[in-house]
């Protein structure tokens, strides 16, 4: 079974869009590259929570810490890297702020799933919003940071041969990375691991007879979950160069959730598909109207309720037995 | 090593005020199987529960090869030989009867913190999950999603993987459950394979099935034993015959 093998015709024309059109329209003169580019650092974010809610079944409601984590392991070593102070973290070397950003949401994500990743259904969903939420009101009290003005970020990551200051640099070096992230979500969920994953979603009392220690094996994919989640809020604190503290608001990861489920958990391509519906149908409503939030809202629900396994599996055939979808 | 393979020791547990488990004593020797039969509510599938290590017993010791297991998590006493079947079907509904059977040699294999290579088209644990389907003669449904299977199949599909971690004492919870008569038939001959290869602690109301397959039988009542021998003896037990068999 090779990686991107069902369904890949759909993930290469979502895929092969995704990379051209916002740079034609770039280049034929009507920008909304920026956009792109925050539509990819979402798909990255929904992305890793596809790992963990799509293909193990752990509904996490405060995915969008990670994220929030990440931007701000961008924009505190920037700030002090203008500003001065606290030297040891003083930096604008975009490979520290990746791995500063990556290290911390795995930290984040092994500390807070050892104690979640005990409880399941209901239960795990309200205490992963409690943890985003302490992360939530920590980062508002931070007024060296903006507390809830937020940070405005002045020198973007220093990465040799780009420059995240051009437009088109940024966007290429967020698909790129998203495509290593569909990747690797492609390849753990077909591994050794993945398997095990998904058969603790479907039964958890069966895996664990049969010898496994499904805890474990869900605290690794939270953890890895959270890592990728990281890398997303690292690159949208430099497309966006300003980092607040509603980046981790329990309503950022409630819209994370519904990418994933909108466009498909469990498969490679829906939370990409759901990123993108999202973004551009926000986009456009609020072109129309200020109350756009209410079409918005019934759309979505319109969505998932005629649409319930994700728009990625319209497209689908007939389902393979027994093979998870790409 | 001795001929017993699991002891089980004063074994106690209780519900509220209701003694589920009565100082429970039983042996199984290697390589027989071994029934145990009551009426409704006699405390069975409280008694397999702890044996697997989904609950935890009051008082006792439940020794097997040897080692108290009294207190390991299900997993490990996996490892060490012990594999359970549920009375509800219990697989992972939504991958193949291969998938299933392989995740079970997969987890005989090693750790799973493997992430890179494609799980699916390894021969090491495809080839030896497809032998133990050819053996069950299953090996025509390896490609079906289990959901899509009828409950008699799903059993023995049960059975396959409870045989794929290499047990060396399979606990049954009434594999019979909710069969027809055919399905019955066909389980009836796959555990009888197994007798003389494999221990086997069955848990059975299908009396049919139970004197067919058992070496040895202990009758369990109101969670206390009140008899064990062999299909011969517990038929002419008069306690028996009294309190479970109606006296016929």
């Amino acid at each position: 079974m090779g990686v991107f093998l069902k369904n890949r015709a759909l993930t290469f024309i979502v895929l092969g869009l995704l990379g051209t059109v916002p740079l034609m329209m770039y280049w034929s003169g009507s920008d909304y590259l920026s956009l792109a580019t925050k539509l990819v650092c979402f798909a990255i974010a929904a992305t890793s929570l596809n790992l963990i809610l799509g293909y193990g079944g752990m509904v996490s409601f405060g995915h969008a810490v990670f994220f929030g984590i990440g931007a701000y392991a961008v924009g505190i070593p920037s700030y002090h890297a203008v500003y001065g102070e606290l030297d040891f973290i003083a930096s604008s070397n975009g490979f520290f702020h990746i791995v500063l950003a990556v290290i911390l949401s795995a930290l984040f994500a092994l500390i807070t799933g050892a104690i979640s990743l005990r409880t399941r259904g209901i239960h795990f969903i309200m205490i992963t919003l409690a943890f985003s939420q302490m992360m939530f009101y920590f980062l508002l009290a931070l007024d060296t940071y903006g507390g809830d003005d937020g940070l405005t970020i002045d020198e973007r990551s220093q990465i040799p041969f780009i420059s995240l200051d051009n437009p088109v640099h940024m966007f290429l070096l967020s698909f790129i990375i998203l495509l290593g992230c569909l990747y690797l979500v492609n390849r753990i969920v077909n591994s050794r691991f993945g398997l095990v994953l998904q058969g603790a979603k479907d039964n958890e009392e069966r895996m664990a007879a049969i010898g496994y220690n499904t805890f474990a094996y869900r605290l690794t994919a939270y953890v890895i979950s959270g890592a990728m989640c990281g890398l997303a809020g690292a690159l949208f604190a430099n497309s966006e160069s300003f980092i607040f503290p509603e980046l981790i608001d329990w309503t950022r990861s409630g819209e994370l959730i519904f990418m994933v489920i909108l466009g498909g958990g469990g498969t490679t391509i829906g939370p990409v598909i759901g990123a993108a519906v999202f973004v551009v149908l926000e986009k456009v409503l609020s072109g129309f109207t200020i109350y756009w939030h209410l079409p918005f809202g019934i759309m979505l629900i319109l969505a998932v309720l005629f649409g319930r396994t994700g728009i990625a599996r319209w497209f689908e055939r007939q389902k393979r037995p027994g093979q998870s979808n790409e | 090593m001795s001929d017993v393979i699991l002891q089980i020791d004063n074994l106690a547990k209780s519900f509220g005020g209701v003694r589920a488990t009565d100082n429970v004593c039983i042996d199984v020797k290697r390589n027989e199987t071994h029934a145990i039969i009551g009426p409704n509510g006699a405390g069975k599938t409280t008694l397999i529960s702890q044996l697997s290590g989904g609950l935890k017993p009051d008082s006792g010791r439940i020794i097997f090869n040897g080692q108290n297991i009294t207190k390991l998590p299900v997993q490990k006493r996996c490892h060490l030989g012990l594999a359970r079947s549920f009375q509800i079907t219990s697989l992972v509904m939504s991958m193949s009867v291969l998938d299933n059977v392989a995740l079970a040699v997969q987890a005989q294999d090693g750790h799973s913190f493997k992430f890179w290579k494609p799980a699916r088209t390894l021969e090491r644990l495809r080839a030896p999950a497809m032998e133990i389907l050819r053996d069950a003669h299953l090996d025509d449904k390896a490609d079906t999603i289990v959901s899509a299977l009828s409950h008699g199949e799903r059993r023995q599909i049960e059975i396959a993987v409870a045989l794929a971690t290499k047990p060396e004492l399979l606990l049954l919870d009434e594999p019979m459950a909710g069969m027809g008569p055919s399905e019955s038939v066909s389980m009836v001959e796959t555990l009888k394979a197994l007798n003389g290869k494999k221990s086997i602690l069955l848990v059975e109301h299908d009396m049919d099935a139970v004197f067919a397959l058992a070496n040895r039988i202990s009758v369990l009542v109101y969670g206390r034993i009140i008899a064990t021998g062999t299909p011969q003896e517990i038929r002419e037990n008069q306690d028996v015959r009294h309190a479970y068999l109606g006296d016929m």
